[in-house]
C-alpha cells in the first residue's frame, strides 16, 4: 500500500460486492484491492506484487477479470465486483482441491477467479475449453509451487464439468 | 494396516485456501498496530557516521530505532556472528538495514522515511568472488590419488575439462516476507507472528537480539505463501526488526515488505563457478575427477558454509569415481548476502558435472545415456567421501524408467540430421542424486523432536515445529499419524507451529520433513498406540479409558540417526547423508534459430523417493521443483550492478508462466529406505538439481553448442552460435 493512492478528496463509491450493495467514502484513487481488504475486510484477494504482474489479486468486475491492485476505486463506481469469497466458485474450488491445484495457497484465489472468468468466457463465446485455452487464460497468474500442471488440470476439469 | 499411506488424502488446509479464508500475515487485523519500515544503505560498502533527521518533521509521532536501541546483542544469530541486526559502523552491502521506523499509518511512515538521511562515507566494494580475500568456508574432499591418475593415464584415456557458471536465482514465493510483532507483555514475553519456515530459528534470533531467555520469545507461523528456502533464515531479520519497533512504539508493529523491497534485499541462490577436469577410460569408465568450486557468499556468512558443503558433496555427481578431489570455497563480496534456496548448493555443482558428462560423451562418441548408465553409482559402491551406499539406491531404476518414458537412450543425440526452417528441436538428459536430511552430523546435533498428546476427548494432537509452506506437511503428518496410530483422520488435531507449544523438530528445510520428522512422528504415534493398547472399542473410547485409568498420554520422541552412520567433519569423509534420492530428467526443447529463444516443450522425470507416502504431494514437489529448474535454465535472469540486483520488480524479475511451462511426465520409482517412515526419503530439493543441465543438454542437441552458463539466455546462445560459426568459417 502506498499513501499516494489515498490522496484527494473522498468520493461516495457505490459498488455491489459479492451481491451486497455498498456505499463507502473512499479516496478516488484508492486501489480496489485496498478497498476490498481494508475497507470491506475481504482478505481473500492477495497482494503478490502490487504492479499487475502476479495475478493474485484477480477479481471480477462486471464479469471481467480485473487486477484489483491496478484498479482505482473511482473506476469501479457503479459496478458489480465478485471476489473469491463470493458465490459461483464452488465447482472450480472443488476441482482445485481434487487435482492438487492449491499448495501454498497464496495464488489460489486469483487462479480460481481467473479460471471462472475463463469458463464463463468459453460458455459465452461457445468455445470448447481446451488445455491450451486454459494455459492462455491463466498466463497472467503466477504460481511458484505447482509447475502449473495440476492447476491447468483443475481448470480444465471444472470447465468440462460446467459444460456438462 | 496402511489406510492413508500411499493414497491421496484431502489437504487439511485446502478448503480454507480455495475459499480465500486462509489467514496469511497480511490478512491479520490487529487493533492499534503501527506499520514499520526500514532505512537502508544506498551504497554497497561504507561507514555509517550517523543520521541527519529533518527537524521539520515531528519525530514524536513515530518510533525511530537504531543499533543503539538493541537491548541484547547486535547480532543476527545464525552460524557466525558477523551480521548485525542494524549496521552501527561498517556497511557491507547495498540495502543493508541501518535504522527502523514505525508510524501510525503509511503516509506518516513514508514522510518519516523521506525525512531521515543516513550519513555514509562510501568505500569501494568488491563484487568479484575470484578477487575476494575473505573466505567464509573452505572444504576439501579427497578420495584416492587424483594427481597420480592424471600423470599416468592408460592408453586411449581422455581428459575433459570445463568451467561452468551458474547465476543467482530468486525464490519468488508469491507472498512477500512479513511479520507482526507485539511489544514485551507483562512477563516480558515477545510475540512474533509471521510468514516463515523455521519458527525456532526466529526464536533463537530474538533471544540473542533481546538478551532474553528462550521461553520469553514466542514465534508463531502464519499461513505461509511459499518459501523454497527464502523463508529459512531471512524471517529472523524481519522478526528482529519488527520486535525492536514494537518495543520502541509500545504497540504491535507490522513489518511487511512489498515486492520491490523483497526482491531488492532478500537472499537469493549463491552464484557459482565450478571448474572440472575429469579423466575417462577409452570405454568411458570414470577414472578421476578434479573439481574446484567457488560460490559468492555475499556480504555476510548467513548459511554459506552449509550451502558450500552440500555443493561440494554433490560435485562428483551420482557417479563411481575411483579417485576424486573436490575443493570448494565460499567467499565474501559486497553483494546482498546469498542464502538458502531449494537445492542449497547442489544445483550449481550438479549442473557442472552433468554438462561435463555431455562433453565427455561427445568426445568419447558414447551415447550420453550409456555413459551415465555405465558409471552410475549402485549399491555397494562408495561416494567421493567414501560413503558406502547400502540402502535405497534407485540409480539404475530411475535410468531405466527415464529410458522407458522418454526413449532418450535411443535418440541420436548431437548427431547431425537434415533440418530446415526456423525451429530446431533437441532432447537432452541429466542424472542426479540429492542427499536427504542435514549434511554430516547435522541431524545428530539438531535432535529433532515431535510430541503427540492425547486430548481429553480421545483425539491425538500432533505437535511439531515443521511448517506447512505449501509442500503438504499437514497432509503428510495426518497420513503418517493416522496409520501409525490406526485411527481416522477425524481423530487427529494438528498444532499450529508456535514455539510456546510445539517442540523444536528442526527446521523445515533440507528435504527432511518427511524422512526425518515424519519418521519421529511415526515412532511417537506407535509408542502412544502401544500405551493405549489395541483392546476393544473405537480409538477415542480406548483413549479416554486409558486417560481415566491414569495413563500418560503424552509421548515425545527425539530423532536418532540409524546405527552405523558416521561422519568425519574435519576430513569430510564418511556418511555425508543418511540416504540419497535419485532422479533422471529428459527435456525436449524447440529453439528458434533466429531469436535463439528456447521453448521447453516436454519434460520427463523419473524419481526414486523411497516411497511416495502421498503421491499427489510428491508429484507436486517434482513438477514445481522441475519448473523452477527449467526457469533457471533459460529465463530467470538475476544480475547485479554496483552490488544492487537489477531485477527488483516483478516486471523485470521473470519466472515461468503457464505458457512457459512444459508438459510434465513424472515416473515415481520406489526403492524403500528402511530407516524412513514407511520407506520414504526426501524429495523437496531433488527436482531442482536436474532441470538446468537437461535443458542445456537439449539445446546442445538442437544447435551443437555446448552452453556452460545458466541461464542460457537467447543472448548467450547467440554468442555461442556466432563463436561456433566463426570457428566453422575458419576451418573451411
Amino acid at each position: 500500500m502506498k499513501s499516494i493512492f489515498d490522496e484527494g478528496d473522498p468520493i461516495e463509491l457505490w459498488v455491489r460486492v459479492n451481491g451486497v450493495a455498498r456505499t463507502i467514502s473512499v479516496p478516488p484513487l484508492r486501489r480496489l484491492l485496498d478497498v476490498l481488504r481494508d475497507d470491506l475486510g475481504l482478505c481473500g484477494s492477495k497482494e503478490g506484487c502490487g504492479e499487475g504482474e502476479c495475478g493474485a489479486c484477480t477479481v471480477l468486475v462486471d464479469g471481467e477479470a480485473v487486477l484489483a491492485c491496478l484498479a482505482p476505486a473511482c473506476q469501479v463506481d457503479g459496478t458489480d465486483v465478485v471476489t473469491v469469497e463470493g458465490a459461483g466458485f464452488e465447482r472450480v474450488q472443488a476441482a482445485f482441491l481434487d487435482h492438487g491445484g492449491a499448495q501454498c495457497g497464496i495464488c489460489t484465489p486469483g487462479m480460481i477467479v481467473m479460471t471462472r472468468a475463463w469458463i464463463d468466457a468459453c460458455r459465452r463465446d461457445g468455445t470448447e475449453p481446451t488445455e491450451d485455452g486454459a494455459r492462455i487464460a491463466l498466463a497472467g497468474n503466477l504460481c511458484r509451487c505447482t509447475g502449473y500442471g495440476a492447476i491447468v488440470a483443475a481448470a480444465l476439469a471444472a470447465a468440462r464439468e460446467d459444460a456438462r | 494396516m496402511q489406510r492413508f499411506i500411499g493414497r491421496d488424502l484431502a489437504r487439511p488446509d485446502g478448503p480454507a485456501k480455495v475459499r480465500g479464508e486462509a489467514v496469511y500475515v497480511a490478512d491479520l487485523r490487529v487493533a492499534d498496530a503501527w506499520v514499520g519500515g526500514t532505512v537502508r544503505s544506498d551504497v554497497a560498502r561504507g561507514v555509517l557516521r550517523g543520521f541527519e533527521r529533518d527537524p521539520g518533521f515531528d519525530w514524536t509521532r513515530v518510533a525511530f530505532v537504531t543499533a543503539a536501541d538493541i537491548p541484547g546483542e547486535n547480532v543476527q544469530a545464525l552460524i557466525v556472528d558477523d551480521q548485525p541486526v542494524l549496521a552501527s559502523g561498517a556497511i557491507e552491502h547495498w540495502g543493508e538495514p541501518l535504522a527502523l521506523i514505525a508510524a501510525p499509518d503509511v503516509a506518516t511512515l513514508e514522510r518519516a522515511l523521506a525525512a531521515v538521511k543516513p550519513l555514509i562515507d562510501p568505500a569501494v566494494g568488491n563484487f568479484d568472488p575470484e578477487l575476494s580475500t575473505k573466505v567464509f568456508k573452505s572444504i576439501r574432499i579427497a578420495k584416492g590419488d587424483v594427481d597420480a591418475v592424471f600423470r599416468s593415464l592408460p592408453a586411449g584415456a581422455i581428459v575433459v575439462e570445463g568451467t561452468y557458471r551458474t547465476d543467482s536465482q530468486e525464490q519468488l514465493y508469491i507472498e512477500p516476507q512479513g511479520c507482526i510483532a507485539w511489544p514485551p507483555d507483562s512477563d516480558g514475553t515477545i510475540t512474533v507472528k509471521g510468514s516463515l519456515q523455521c519458527p525456532h530459528y526466529v526464536r533463537k534470533a530474538l533471544v540473542r537480539c533481546f538478551g532474553i531467555a528462550p521461553e520469553k520469545a514466542r514465534v508463531v507461523q502464519m499461513e505461509t505463501g511459499g518459501g523454497f528456502g527464502g523463508k529459512e533464515e531471512y524471517p529472523s531479520v524481519v522478526a528482529c526488526h519488527a520486535a525492536l519497533l514494537a518495543r520502541a512504539a509500545k504497540r504491535p508493529v507490522k513489518l511487511y515488505y512489498d515486492r520491490h523491497e523483497d526482491l531488492a534485499v532478500t537472499p537469493k541462490r549463491h552464484p557459482g563457478r565450478v571448474k572440472l577436469r575429469a579423466a575417462f577410460g577409452a570405454d568411458g569408465t570414470c577414472l578421476a575427477l578434479d573439481a574446484d568450486v567457488l560460490f559468492d557468499g555475499g556480504a555476510y556468512t548467513t548459511l554459506s558454509p552449509v550451502v558450500l558443503s552440500r555443493g561440494t558433496l554433490h560435485a562428483s555427481g551420482p557417479y563411481r569415481w575411483p579417485s576424486a578431489r573436490i575443493v570448494g570455497r565460499v567467499v565474501a563480496t559486497n553483494h546482498v548476502p546469498y542464502g538458502a534456496f531449494r537445492g542449497f548448493g547442489a544445483p550449481q555443482t550438479c549442473f557442472a558435472i552433468e554438462r561435463l558428462f555431455d562433453r565427455a560423451a561427445r568426445e568419447l562418441e558414447i551415447h550420453p545415456f550409456a555413459l551415465r548408465r555405465k558409471n552410475a553409482l549402485v549399491a555397494g559402491d562408495t561416494t567421493a567421501t567414501g560413503q558406502l551406499l547400502e540402502h535405497s539406491v534407485g540409480s539404475v531404476q530411475v535410468l531405466e524408467a527415464i529410458a522407458q518414458s522418454s526413449a532418450f537412450d535411443r535418440h541420436a543425440w548431437c548427431v547431425p540430421r537434415a533440418e530446415s526452417g526456423a525451429k530446431r528441436r533437441g532432447l537432452g538428459m541429466s542424472f542426479f542424486f540429492h542427499g536427504a536430511g542435514f549434511t554430516g552430523s547435522g541431524e545428530e546435533m539438531l535432535k529433532g523432536r515431535v510430541r503427540v498428546d492425547l486430548l481429553p476427548d480421545g483425539r491425538v494432537e500432533v505437535l511439531a515445529g515443521s511448517t506447512e509452506i505449501g509442500q503438504g506437511t499437514n497432509t503428510l503428518f495426518t497420513a503418517i499419524a493416522a496409520d501409525a496410530l490406526g485411527v481416522d483422520v477425524a481423530d487427529l488435531a494438528l498444532a499450529t507451529p508456535d514455539t510456546a507449544r510445539v517442540p523444536d523438530s528442526g527446521p523445515t528445510v533440507a528435504s527432511r520433513t518427511c524422512m526425518v520428522v515424519g519418521g519421529v512422528l511415526a515412532q511417537a504415534c506407535a509408542e502412544l498406540r502401544a500405551r493405549v493398547g489395541d483392546g476393544t472399542g473405537a480409538w477415542r473410547e480406548r483413549a479416554r479409558r486409558f486417560l481415566a485409568s491414569g495413563g500418560d498420554g503424552s509421548v515425545t520422541v527425539t530423532y536418532a540417526s540409524p546405527a552405523g552412520v558416521r561422519w568425519d567433519d574435519a576430513n569430510y569423509t564418511g556418511d555425508a547423508y543418511p540416504v540419497f534420492g535419485w532422479a533422471a530428467d529428459v527435456a525436449l526443447v524447440e529453439v528458434d534459430v533466429d531469436t535463439c529463444e528456447v521453448d521447453v516443450l516436454r519434460f520427463w522425470t523419473a524419481v526414486d523417493v523411497g516411497r511416495a507416502l502421498q503421491p499427489r504431494l510428491v508429484i507436486g514437489q517434482i513438477e514445481g521443483g522441475s519448473l523452477q529448474a527449467v526457469g533457471w535454465a533459460q529465463r530467470e535472469v538475476i544480475t547485479t550492478r554496483d552490488g544492487r540486483f537489477e531485477q527488483d520488480r516483478l516486471a523485470t524479475c521473470i519466472v515461468p508462466t503457464t505458457l512457459d511451462a512444459p508438459r510434465f511426465d513424472v515416473t515415481l520409482v520406489e526403492v524403500p529406505y528402511p530407516h524412513g517412515p514407511y520407506g520414504a526419503k526426501g524429495v523437496g530439493e531433488l527436482p531442482m538439481d536436474g532441470g538446468a543441465p537437461a535443458v542445456l543438454s537439449a539445446i546442445e542437441d538442437a544447435l551443437r553448442v555446448h552452453a556452460t552458463r545458466v541461464p542460457a539466455t537467447p543472448e548467450r546462445i547467440l554468442a555461442l552460435l556466432e563463436d561456433s560459426s566463426a570457428i566453422a568459417a575458419r576451418n573451411t
